[in-house]
């Protein structure tokens, strides 16, 4: 991106004042490589978020943001219902509540040496991973409606998990206003063989080592040390969350005229909060956002069954989830005044500071925990959120590491078999049905994710606390 | 595989790069087989289109107020058939009347050892989304598919 673009105004926050139809500025959150870095796209992306109705604000961006559909990947966005503001199907995007839980195994790296081996072998054999994989749980319509109104909540009273996992769940466990009857048969058809399934692509389920602390205070209240063996599972809604975007895409497309919004770019596709298809979209999401809590909930039984058959001393116990592609209803101070806000976040992960309401007690006075996922043969980050970004960017932070280079490019330039045996070489277990899947996800296909890391934390949208080391992977 | 019916399909396809997904695009003397190859281009994206068979076919309708819109419907019930019955295409024949779309398609069951499917497309966006003829009056159907 051309820095002349953009008005430093810190180390690594850049703005874009308001021209043409933009309503609020744009904001990007960023080092300026990783500036430099980015997509002209992104710019564009900023820009276009930032004439939607009823945007407060700013269009903000985070420090892993590239070029997305409508809004940026690493997008930030809050509208007031009260000025006309907007639900946007493409602000949440297509894989409704992707995202990471971390689990504490109370286990060593020593611990796991002489199994780890069978260990990735049980993952990759008992955990439906990949293109055409089922799931072994089958729902009839009545009981999807259950999973959708429920989430993790119906998932732990069928025998998935531990009632103790939903106080560590973003909404503990199950979002309230959810409609599964606004939810299509096309969707409900589409996640018939797919809840416990881990999906492809970017998705994966890592064994990791605690390879360094930054925060000793935040990490113990996290009850994690150097050296911990971890889980991580990084999924979503599946394809009922996949066909709800795809459905309601269509519908705010073309009823956009009729509420007299002005699309700049149809995936911006968007219905005022308080209209029919706004608040029906609102209903499906929502709905969808449980089928993710309910999908990451049964997949964690599976992991624990797993680990309990080969190491029965383990204990697996939920650290916390967070979901990055969202829309929330949440109250900010807008002009010294609390504002209730529809909040999107598009490739960005919810980091509420110290002292908020929502972050279960027992985390409460170091903040929320920020999982970042990062690639198969680099790192993952735990963060905890700050004071300061409740007013930078709504209580929000970067995701994960984001691609620099197209899945094309990476195909052209290494063999999935290549990348294993690179891997495996550095003790990194990695386990797919698909060579070519890997090949897509070779690591130097990402941003560095300690690069975008480091920004988030020098603006303060989030606090470094440990960095993960991935031992085991297993990828769609 | 049918031989010969998927060399009764016109025209090429490729795919375009996006930073987080990928763009695919079908080119063809008719806007039928620009709205083929873009099927062609879908299977591309997740395996090699040469190895799947066409063994089984389904046909599939469309109805949508434009062509662009179209070509989304289309990608999308294709996304929505390979998901929901494990399946695979190779082979696409498609025909328009005003604004609705009718297909056949043929493919076969998703067999992973032999696939290796490298990735499942979520949905068709309408990102780069265009429809259109070209200087040299080929018709070109493309948008980024979200994987």
């Amino acid at each position: 991106m051309d820095l002349n673009l953009l008005k430093r105004r810190g180390r690594d926050e850049w703005h874009i004042s308001p021209r043409g139809k933009m309503l609020v500025p744009g904001v990007i959150y960023a080092t300026e490589e990783l500036i430099r870095d980015m997509d002209e796209k992104v710019y564009e992306q900023v820009t276009n978020v930032a004439t939607l109705p009823g945007i407060v604000q700013a269009s903000y961006a985070m420090p892993d943001a590239h070029w997305g559909y409508g809004f940026p990947i690493g997008g930030v966005a809050a509208f007031d219902p009260d000025q006309g503001g907007v639900v946007s199907a493409g602000g949440v995007g297509f894989d409704i509540s992707c995202g990471v839980r971390l689990l504490r195994t109370e286990l060593t790296v020593e611990d796991i040496s002489a199994v780890k081996e069978l260990l990735a072998e049980a993952l990759f054999q008992r955990i439906p991973a990949g293109v055409g994989s089922k799931g072994k749980v089958h729902l009839d319509r009545h009981e999807m409606d259950a999973m959708l109104a429920g989430g993790a909540k119906w998932a732990v009273g069928k025998g998935y998990g531990i009632h103790e996992d939903l106080e560590f769940i973003e909404e503990r466990g199950c979002m309230a206003g959810a409609k599964p009857e606004n939810v299509s048969e096309f969707a409900t058809k589409r996640q018939q063989d797919e809840m416990g399934t881990l999906g492809s692509g970017n998705h994966y389920l890592e064994v990791q080592r605690v390879a360094q602390v930054f925060d000793a205070k935040a990490a113990s209240v996290f009850g994690i040390r150097e050296g911990d063996v971890v889980v991580s599972i990084h999924c979503g809604s599946r394809g009922l969350g996949h066909q709800i975007g795809t459905e309601f895409l269509k519908s705010m497309v073309t009823s956009a005229a009729r509420h007299h919004i002005e699309l700049p770019d149809r995936e911006l596709a968007c219905a005022p909060i308080n209209s029919e298809v706004g608040q029906e979209y609102l209903g499906a999401m929502r709905a969808g956002i449980n089928c993710a809590l309910a999908n990451r909930q049964i997949i964690t039984h599976l992991v624990r069954q797993i680990f309990t058959d080969i190491l029965p001393q383990a204990t697996l116990s939920l650290l916390y989830d967070v979901s990055h592609n969202t829309c929330k209803v949440e109250e900010h101070v807008i002009d010294g005044k609390p504002t209730r806000l529809f909040v999107h976040r598009k490739g960005a992960t919810r980091a509420f500071g110290p002292g908020h309401p929502d972050i279960p007690p027992s985390l409460r006075a170091v903040g929320q925990p920020v999982l970042i996922g990062g690639t198969m043969g680099t790192a993952s980050y735990v963060l905890v959120g700050t004071e300061e970004s409740m007013a930078l960017a709504f209580g929000s932070a970067c995701h994960g590491a984001g691609r620099s280079m197209s899945r094309h490019q990476a195909l052209r330039q290494w063999h999935g078999r290549d990348v294993v045996k690179e891997l495996a070489a550095r003790g990194i277990l990695i386990r797919s049905p698909s060579m070519r899947g890997i090949a897509e996800e070779a690591p130097g296909a990402y941003k560095d994710v300690s690069e975008v890391v480091d920004a988030a934390d020098d603006v303060k949208l989030a606090k470094k606390v440990a960095r993960l080391e991935p031992l085991v992977c297993v990828k769609g | 595989m049918t031989q010969s019916r998927f060399e009764s399909m016109q025209g090429s396809w490729e795919h375009f790069p996006h930073e987080a997904d990928i763009g695919v695009r079908g080119i063809g003397l008719t806007k039928e087989a620009a709205f083929e190859q873009a099927g062609l281009a879908l299977t591309a994206v997740i395996t090699e289109p040469t190895s799947v068979a066409s063994t089984q076919a389904l046909s599939i309708t469309c109805e949508a107020p434009d062509d662009e819109l179209l070509l989304v419907d289309w990608l999308n019930a294709l996304v929505y058939e390979m998901a929901t019955r494990k399946m695979l295409f190779s082979c696409f024949a498609v025909r328009f009347n005003n604004h609705s779309l009718y297909a056949t398609v043929w493919g076969e069951p998703i067999e992973v050892a032999r696939h290796q499917p490298a990735v499942e497309v979520k949905g068709a966006t309408y990102t780069e989304l265009s429809v259109k003829q070209d200087e040299q009056g080929r018709w070109i159907a493309q948008c980024i598919v979200d994987v």
